[in-house]
């Protein structure tokens, strides 16, 4: 009997620059060519785009086209990063990327529990559905006020924001990702006798480790903003009171230099888990 | 020969809101030890439910199950179960995907690992063991699954529409396949399919089941005149035609 294997996919991510070998058909070595050509275009434009961006703002700030003291300029937003030290900024960002690690692990890890008592339990599942889609269509912003006189006006309140913020999402997502199992998959723990622990460790949990990566990458962006939100109520530090005190003391060079400190934070932590998720998958294919 | 395996009157229904479905009625089938039986009838009338009752995993409304004299009342260890998918695990290598049945029932012993490995070896698997399945052809997938259930050493072995998931080429290569490697292990077996000459092919005898609710409208057993035919031979003999209008018109008979 003869056996066809066929190639692994996915196996090209390191190999040597397909366009070196010598054995491709020239319509291939065209085709790859246009294929990095096309990268190298979209590249090039994305940075492109950010420079003329830049660029415009700063030339409208100086010809006073645009009124730089409400709408800051690049070189006051890399003044103001020169000048970290006058203005606490690695603090501020030490104290959000604390809180918003806090709120996200917290939020993730009782998520994921969460959902897997309800998977456990079907009964408990269709009594608590209704209320979850309340919970999760309430914009727990609502509850800023009602946290803060519960657990008080300080970093507890905000990482409690980011939880309420990104608990839920996860609890949502990973429910239903483990009910949507291959069925075939349970059946076939079952015949081997598999009790319900087994199945879901063996079965249902690795099957959705892509549904897990989803959530924390939602995750990751909702206790941010949660965190955010906690801030502007109570502020003492962090990224978010430095823009709120920014805003009010009408300094917006240092709104600006917090908002893109945000959005570079935002990335970074994205990027970590994408790293992780990464990680796990060829970790298991190991 | 002495019975393996009883099923004695059973009776299986479903319960839904709409209504009440009987899948199986007052079915009664004796198999012997070292038999392939096969059973046969149309999509839809019971027979995965009928399998998994005789498997344990499911309890009938009425009738039982015995194997070996004991009543079978949960997943039995003596059972082995195909499904139509090979359903390995796309996250384990092969050789974790093989070793899995013996995990979940806690049998990783060295003389179980060993008795595995000797499987991957004779079966020709040993050298993919660390392959992926998504490495594999359907047909090595296959045997990888028979292998993971081998490992747990069932003596009956129920076959679901075990192949009905491959391409035609494939799968008459797989059934010959399986098939020898399951005769040559010695095992008891029982496979439902919709397949006429699929049964033909490798039973020794041949259960035609009715529409819903199922129960036994005839059996055939299968006999040629030369003994141990692979089953693609047995495709070839004179006497496969026969059984299968034989057959054929028993199945049909139940839609008039
Ligand atoms: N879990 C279930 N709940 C309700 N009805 C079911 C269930 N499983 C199967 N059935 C019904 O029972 C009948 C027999 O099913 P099955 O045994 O799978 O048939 P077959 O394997 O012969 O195709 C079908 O009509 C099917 O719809
Ligand atoms: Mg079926």
């Amino acid at each position: 009997m003869k056996h066809s294997v066929s190639t692994p996919p996915g196996g090209i991510a390191f190999a040597p620059s397909p366009l070196a070998r010598a054995d491709i058909s020239p319509e291939r070595r065209v085709y790859l060519r246009r294929i990095q050509q096309e990268r190298q275009l979209i590249a090039i434009s994305r940075v492109g785009l950010l420079l003329l961006f830049l660029f415009f703002w700063e030339l409208g700030a100086r010809q006073g086209w645009i009124d730089s003291f409400i709408m800051s300029s690049p070189s006051r937003i890399l003044k103001t990063l020169f000048s970290l030290a006058d203005n606490h900024i690695v603090m501020h960002m030490w104290v959000t990327l604390y809180e918003t690690l806090t709120g996200f692990t917290i939020g993730a890890f009782g998520g994921v529990l969460l959902a897997v008592l309800l998977w456990q339990s079907e009964l408990l599942s269709k009594v608590l559905e209704p209320y979850l889609v309340v919970l999760n269509s309430l914009p727990k912003i609502a509850l800023g006020p009602v946290i803060i006189i519960w657990v008080g006006a300080g970093t507890r309140a905000i990482v409690v924001m980011a939880v309420a913020i990104s608990m839920i999402v996860t609890v949502l997502e990973m429910l239903e990702g483990f009910n949507s199992t291959d069925p075939e998959l349970l059946k076939m723990a079952q015949t081997f006798g598999a009790n319900r622990r087994q199945v879901f460790q063996k079965i249902v949990f690795p099957s959705n480790i892509s549904t897990l990566f989803a959530s924390l990458k939602i995750n990751i962006g909702l206790s941010l903003v949660g965190v955010i939100a906690g801030e502007f109520l109570v502020s003492k530090a962090g990224l978010g009171y430095l823009i709120v005190y920014g805003g009010q003391v009408f300094q917006l060079d240092l709104v600006m230099t917090g908002v893109i400190i945000l959005a570079l934070m935002a990335v970074v932590m994205y990027r970590c888990i994408t790293l992780m998720e990464r990680l796990v998958l060829n970790g298991r294919k190991k | 020969m002495k019975n393996i395996l009883t099923a004695e009157g059973i009776t299986a229904k479903y319960q839904a809101e709409n209504g009440e479905i009987t899948a199986a009625e007052q079915i009664d089938i004796a198999i012997a030890e070292g038999e392939f039986v096969s059973i046969v009838g149309p999509s839809g009338c019971g027979k995965s439910t009928l399998l998994s009752i005789m498997a344990g995993m499911l309890t009938p409304s009425s009738g039982r199950v015995m194997i070996d004299g004991e009543l079978v009342s949960g997943p039995n260890a003596k059972v082995g179960y195909m499904l139509q998918r090979d359903n390995l695990l796309e996250w384990r290598t092969i050789y974790k995907n093989v070793l899995l049945g013996l995990e979940i029932r806690h049998a990783l012993t060295p003389e179980n690992i060993e008795y595995a490995e000797g499987l991957l070896k004779t079966y020709g698997l040993y050298e993919f063991r660390d392959k992926y399945p998504s490495q594999l052809s359907g047909g090595m997938r296959q045997r990888a699954a028979l292998i993971r259930t081998l490992a747990v050493k069932p003596e009956i072995f129920l076959l679901d529409e075990a192949f009905s998931a491959l391409d035609y080429q494939t799968r008459l290569e797989v059934t010959d396949d399986i098939y020898s490697i399951l005769r040559r292990e010695g095992k008891t077996m029982v496979m439902v399919t919709h397949d006429i000459p699929e049964s033909i092919s490798m039973s020794d005898r041949v259960v035609v089941l009715s529409g819903r609710p199922a129960h036994v409208r005839s059996v055939h057993p299968i006999e040629f005149e030369k003994d141990h035919l692979t089953p693609l031979a047995r495709r070839d003999d004179p006497h496969f035609n026969q059984y299968f209008s034989e057959i054929w018109k028993e199945l049909r008979g139940n839609e008039a």
